[in-house]
């Protein structure tokens, strides 16, 4: 059995599964947000139980419209706040936490081995960990939160294989816009995503939650990292809880593997309206920008600032252009403020907001209008994501963000 | 028998397109079904009737995990949607909310906007009306059937729990 095999037979209670198995899994994690969970949570009331299977392992973030930015998004994230204190279920509240998929393991609730489910697509993030992490909809995580399993069908894995060093300012957001690019929004389409070589092995544990949490923008159910010592170390660092690590059999199967050599990868760029649509950044052209967007469940961590601290620090963001910073967590915004990024950040002339997905999915804090265009750190770049149906956003990573911000274009880093 | 008129897409119809997030501060299916496909088809919610179906190429509904969009599609009134694949989660949030997905290429390539479709869900068959053709879509599998013939996971997990 591979890594996802591995996990999922060991959730569902049986010494082997394969691809396109239908299991029953028991879950380690549930987790919510305030645009999901009331969903969820009417669901869940709907079945009759009077309490949730496991308080300590349901977790609902209002992330998404907060600071609630109207009435009815304050009714949502209302809903959340009144089913936890009813449930005793964790609550990160809003001035306390942050971006649920920058927090979840930041606060030690997933570890290596776990296998996590979430209203919300980009729940994948957490196979950076060796978790087996995949995101689903409203009504099944209302009935998991009752039940404490899911049914799942077991996906074949695809493995990705990254050779050679990587060059400097190419990260984890560039190696998965690179194979995003090579195998189109569908290339995983029901596979779990499987990254490995010497590429990955060097790259920080930030840098593979970037990679896991864009696995869904190529149709992937998981993107999965071995646990290696970095996501041992990460996970007692962060958790009380155990590591469980499960290692691939050597006669594993995988449905496809690909292997890529990146040590001449350039920072990439997403253009519009696809995450598959990438180039290299020295091909996407004259692009004039008018906001750039550093931050998100994808480039929000602390990692993130600290490259875009190192490119902003001393200059001036373009007169043309806002650029907005978003740390994913109130940790990464007191560890960037401790660093000295926030005053580089502000003293460069970009906004810096407190922890939310707001920007990333249209919601507010930097919304665009018809013909505007935007650089952003985010995961997606569909018609509409970020606001007038007419406006353009273009996804790369936080260094060439940080660069685009001061030229006022998209140019690469280090020019 | 389902029964109404095609309104067509291409691949990748995301489920920002079905529901833009800037509507999702509610949940209610009717406010939702007021903006569905509002940023691709700004015609849709103005022509949709009561039966009609949709049917796109390739990875219909990838994007967010917001069960929000099969709930915008089904309280449009569509009966059904066809196409040549499904993003998976949308796919397994339709089947929990009880909004039929048919996966049938062959259907997709022959069908054009307008046309108008007669489905079979208990046999997956799929008659084009107009064009006089019939088609065949992939059954769903058994595990799945249980979900659908219960009345959608929260009917199926009630019936679960009371065993």
């Amino acid at each position: 059995m591979n890594l996802a095999e591995k996990i999922l037979a060991a959730h569902s209670g049986k010494p082997h599964v394969a691809p396109g198995e239908f299991i029953s899994a028991k879950v380690d994690v549930v987790l919510a947000n305030d645009i999901t969970a009331p969903i969820a949570i009417r669901e869940f009331r709907k079945l009759g139980v009077e309490k949730v299977f496991d308080p300590k392992k349901i977790v609902l973030v209002p992330d998404h419209f907060v600071p609630n930015k109207d009435i009815a998004s304050a009714e949502q994230a209302k809903m959340l706040r009144d089913f936890a204190r009813e449930q005793g279920v964790n609550f990160f509240e809003c001035g306390q936490m942050g971006i649920e998929h920058v927090i979840l393991h930041e606060k030690g609730l997933v570890v290596p081995g776990d296998l996590v489910v979430g209203a919300d697509s980009h729940t994948c993030t957490y196979g950076a960990l060796g978790a087996f992490a995949t995101g689903m909809g409203s009504t099944d995580i209302g009935a998991a939160m009752a039940t404490g399993d899911v049914w799942m069908k077991v996906p074949p894995t695809i493995k990705f294989v990254y050779h050679g060093k990587l060059p400097k300012y190419v990260g984890g957001k560039d190696l998965i816009l690179y194979t995003i690019g090579q195998i189109g929004v569908d290339g995983a389409l029901y596979a779990a995503m499987q990254f490995s070589g010497e590429a990955i092995d060097e790259l920080s544990m930030e840098g593979r939650f970037t990679m896991a949490n864009m696995a869904i923008e190529a149709g992937g159910k998981a993107g999965l990292f071995l646990a290696d010592k970095k996501a041992v170390e990460y996970a007692r660092n962060h958790s009380h809880r155990k590591p469980v690590v499960f290692e691939p059999d050597a006669d594993a199967e995988y449905q496809a593997m690909h292997e890529y050599d990146v040590s001449k990868l350039e920072p990439q760029v997403a253009l519009p309206h696809l995450p598959s649509n990438v180039r290299p950044v020295s091909q996407v052209g004259d692009i004039s920008l008018d906001q750039v967007v550093i931050g998100s469940c994808t480039n929000g961590r602390f990692e993130d600032l600290q490259m875009a601290a190192g490119i902003l620090k001393g200059k001036k963001v373009n007169s043309n252009l806002r650029c907005i910073i978003i740390p994913g967590s109130q940790q990464v915004y007191m560890d960037a403020l401790r660093a000295g990024y926030i005053e580089a950040f502000i003293e460069a002339g970009c906004a810096v907001s407190t922890p939310t997905c707001g920007p990333c999915l249209g919601g507010h804090m930097g919304i665009l209008a018809a013909g505007e265009k935007c650089l952003a750190t985010t995961n997606r770049n569909f018609i509409g994501r970020m606001g007038s149906p007419r406006s353009e956003v273009y996804l790369a990573g936080p260094a060439v963000a940080a660069a685009s911000a001061i030229a006022g274009k998209i140019v690469p880093p280090e020019i | 028998m389902l029964k109404g008129h095609v309104f067509k897409y291409g691949a990748n119809v995301d489920t920002d397109a079905i529901i833009p997030a800037r509507y999702l501060n509610v949940s209610d299916p009717y406010e939702l079904s007021r903006h569905c496909m509002e940023d691709i088809d700004l015609d849709f919610v103005k022509r949709v009737k009561p039966g009609d179906i949709i049917v796109a190429t390739t990875n219909f509904g990838c994007g967010s995990s917001r069960e929000h969009a099969p709930i915008a599609i089904k309280a449009s009134g569509v009966s059904a949607v066809v196409a040549k694949s499904f993003a998976r989660i949308f796919f397994r949030n339709a089947i929990n909310i009880g909004l039929p997905l048919l996966e049938s290429p062959e259907a997709v390539d022959a069908t054009d906007i307008g046309d108008e479709l007669e489905i079979d869900l208990e046999t997956g068959t799929i008659r084009n009306l107009t064009k006089g053709k019939t088609f065949k879509a992939a059954p769903y599998p058994e595990f799945m059937s249980g979900i659908i013939n219960a009345g959608g996971l929260i009917d199926y997990t009630r019936e679960r729990l009371k065993k």
